[in-house]
């Protein structure tokens, strides 16, 4: 019997830690109480891309977006929508229009997106290798293995245009190309899904959604370059990304999808999942590299590049999450296909996790050159509580700001470049008037300087000095010549270090000077934080024409920092003042300011 | 199951798209819409789904899709469905069993006529004089 109602649960790590998993056990249980277990298939998929409105429960045919659903809905869901065909309008995405956008094709966030690398997140269940080969899985493998040979492979790739997803945007086929021509009768393929970057998560999310896409990819490249053995790196701080990658290649290797002999070729291949310990400077390929051989993660100076000389010593192509799974789409559908998707310079399209002030924080993919605008107004809703839009970073610790100023310009490699950010590994942040851009610039830096591995002393020394001034200017001892110190050490840092961590820590300072240097002049001549969040740069005061005397804020005050009779005026004793802010939270007659 | 040869990989690969397709609904342009409010249901809407999606499994109609809706307000002809398929206007059928549903696939459907008997309510009587609903 074919099913009428198809009930696809979110299953993204963001909606689990909403008790999705609860929400899935409950459909399962009231449809056989219901009694239309065996004419519902209830699913749980991969991530559906709208975390901010999470947990999400989509029903199919009829396309009905339930979000925040809560595991108690369950029964209303089953009773309502499946027994009586009755939406469940409260729980639909927008309840004041309810019909008008209950479909998913009709809510704004999802009409300027383009899914390759998602294309099967919130769609398959992930841990069913039969969904996956159901929606063209494994044909590109096929033709990989059964018609083309490893060079025809390299020309496809090169066809397509793909540039590495990992920051740099290395092109993808002269990495394979290179490794291939390298002689040596042992060779790697490699899965960087170290992905580190605060606010970002897109590799996870394609991990825990359509993990066979990253497999098929691997086996493809084993197949191009001649290698037998793939690892995939994780951090073990991506539980459920690895737990359906270990079911994933479990029946990959059941169905003779990987191991010996696959699908009766004569090409062996196989994969392990090597976990790390969540080291940010493991990002970086050789560091990578040296984690999964056993030793400390540190950056090696290149070249040799890994492509010649890389896990223990043999040739190796490393590339990252979101870059696998574009290739098995590319090699099924032809370089061509996807080499009309995107700019001149950057082909296809990039996910984005968008995180911050913004609206609709969730994950994200556009084809390459969609603006900024697009992305943070119109499909991110723009800024959250009606405040202003500030600035975005992009490329996440190495990257910069961009301003409003910068809002058109269409996003690619180049393009980011060149207005002093770049693309990095797609984490966007997103920062309205409220944030101080000092305090940012610091609050990447402190995770730079955590990160350091140490060994090279432009990045171990220069990372930490930056945070030493960055602290003096929010505490209000900043002195003119600290810009200029700045952007010296910056400078130096950016041609001294070893690695790509330390080369573009100093990224987030330098930018947002450019940008924000009135912020910063503020900060250091005026002793004034324009946003009030450096707390020793700012004071809370009550206007005396405005305070009525209701003592609100001083029974509110954690610290009895506020005296005053009632129907008199109250003051605040600014040795004793913490700057919490609840006084200005609490008072409803705009008698606290804060300077 | 044991490791896959190219040619079982394929076999499967037919079989399992068949049932993801139903789960898609890009491309579908027909849509079966069945009443399913209490008196829909008292007056067997129920038998009446499990029968289109049966006949539309036979037929392999993979453009159409079949979904519920609450009562239409044709409590005295229950059940009643909407057809909405492209070229033929937007019809409604009252008092329909296994057997019409079957016939409403086929008749109407595949064959591009109105089942006239069993129309309540919309298209209107004249276009069904006019041109049998074509």
């Amino acid at each position: 019997m074919a099913f009428r109602n198809y009930i696809l649960v979110c299953g993204g790590t963001a909606c689990e830690s909403s008790r999705a998993d609860q929400i899935y056990q409950n459909l399962i249980k009231e449809c056989k109480d219901q009694g239309v277990a065996d004419e519902v298939q209830v699913i749980k998929t991969g991530c559906f891309g709208f975390c901010e409105q999470g947990p999400i429960v989509k029903v199919l045919p009829e396309d009905s977006f339930y979000v925040k659903v809560s595991p108690k809905d369950a029964h209303e869901i089953i009773a309502e929508h499946i027994i009586k065909g009755r939406e469940v309008t409260r729980l639909l995405y927008d309840k004041s229009e309810s019909r008008k956008h209950a479909k998913v094709e009709d809510i704004q966030f999802y009409q300027k997106q383009f899914r390759i690398v998602l294309r099967n997140c919130g769609f398959i269940d992930p841990e069913n290798i039969d969904e996956y080969i159901a929606r063209e899985g494994y044909e590109a493998l096929e033709k990989a293995l059964f018609e083309m040979t490893g060079d025809d492979i390299i020309e496809e790739l090169k066809t397509a245009g793909l540039r590495g997803r990992g920051g740099a945007g290395f092109p993808t086929w002269m990495k394979w190309n290179f490794t291939k021509q390298a002689e040596n009768d042992v060779k790697y393929v490699v899965c960087n899904a170290d992905e580190g970057d605060p606010g970002a998560y897109m590799d996870r999310s394609t991990l825990e959604g359509d993990p066979h896409s990253v497999l098929e990819a691997m086996t493809i490249c084993g197949k191009a370059i001649g290698a037998q053995k793939g690892y995939i790196y994780i951090r073990a701080e991506y539980p459920l990304a690895i737990n359906r990658l270990e079911i994933a290649m479990a029946q990959a290797r059941e169905y003779g999808l990987l191991g010996k002999n696959i699908l009766g070729s004569g090409f062996d291949f196989d994969i392990e999942i090597r976990l790390g310990a969540g080291a940010f400077v493991c990002g970086e390929e050789t560091a990578l590299l040296q984690s999964i051989e056993g030793h400390r993660g540190m950056p090696q100076p290149r070249p040799p590049f890994p492509a010649v000389k890389g896990l223990w010593g043999k040739p190796t192509v490393i590339n990252n999450v979101e870059t696998w799974a574009n290739i098995p789409v590319i090699i099924s559908k032809g370089g061509n296909w996807f080499s009309k998707i995107g700019t001149a310079d950057s082909k296809g399209t990039k996910v984005f996790a968008l995180t911050g002030k913004i609206r609709n924080s969730g994950l994200v993919e556009v084809p390459m050159g969609t603006t900024l605008r697009e992305i943070v107004f119109d499909i991110g809703g723009g800024i959250a509580n009606g405040r202003k839009f500030k600035a975005v970073q992009t490329g996440g610790p190495s990257g910069g700001v961009i301003t409003d100023a910068d809002l058109d310009t269409p996003i690619d490699f180049g393009s980011l470049v060149r207005i002093g950010s770049m693309m990095g590994s797609g984490g966007m942040i997103v920062m309205d008037e409220d944030d101080c851009i000092v305090d940012v610039a610091k609050f990447y830096l402190n995770f730079t300087v955590d990160e350091s591995c140490g060994k090279c002393a432009p990045c171990r020394i220069g990372g930490r000095s930056l945070c030493n001034i960055l602290e003096k200017i929010t505490l209000g001892n900043g002195v003119p010549e600290d810009l200029e110190a700045m952007a010296t050490i910056g400078k130096a840092m950016r041609v001294g270090s070893l690695c790509a961590l330390g080369q573009t820590a100093p990224n987030p300072i330098l930018s947002s000077m450019k940008f924000f240097g009135e912020e910063y002049r503020a900060h250091i001549e005026d002793k004034s934080c324009p946003s009030g969040t450096c707390k020793n740069l700012v004071t809370y005061s009550i206007l005396a024409d405005k305070c009525i005397g209701c003592t609100a804020c001083a029974r509110k005050c954690p610290v009895g920092a506020i005296t005053g009779e009632k129907k008199q005026l109250h003051i605040i004793d600014q040795n004793t003042c913490i700057k919490c802010g609840v006084c200005l939270e609490t008072c409803k007659f705009g008698a606290v300011v804060v300077q | 199951m044991a490791k896959m040869t190219l040619e079982e990989l394929r076999k499967l690969r037919n079989e399992k798209q068949a049932a993801i397709q139903k789960r898609d609904i890009e491309g579908k342009d027909s849509r079966i819409v069945i009443g399913m409010g209490t008196c829909g249901i008292a007056a067997g809407a129920k038998v009446v789904l499990d029968t289109f999606l049966e006949v539309l499994d036979e037929h392999k109609l993979e453009n159409v899709s079949v979904t519920q809706t609450g009562c239409m307000g044709l409590c005295y002809v229950e059940p009643t469905i909407e057809v909405l398929v492209p070229g033929m206007p937007d019809t409604i059928y009252g008092n329909v069993d296994a057997e019409t549903a079957k016939k409403i696939v086929e008749q109407h459907v595949i064959g591009k006529q109105l089942v006239t008997d069993h129309l309540f309510d919309r298209p209107a009587a004249d276009i069904i004089q006019k041109d049998g609903g074509r």
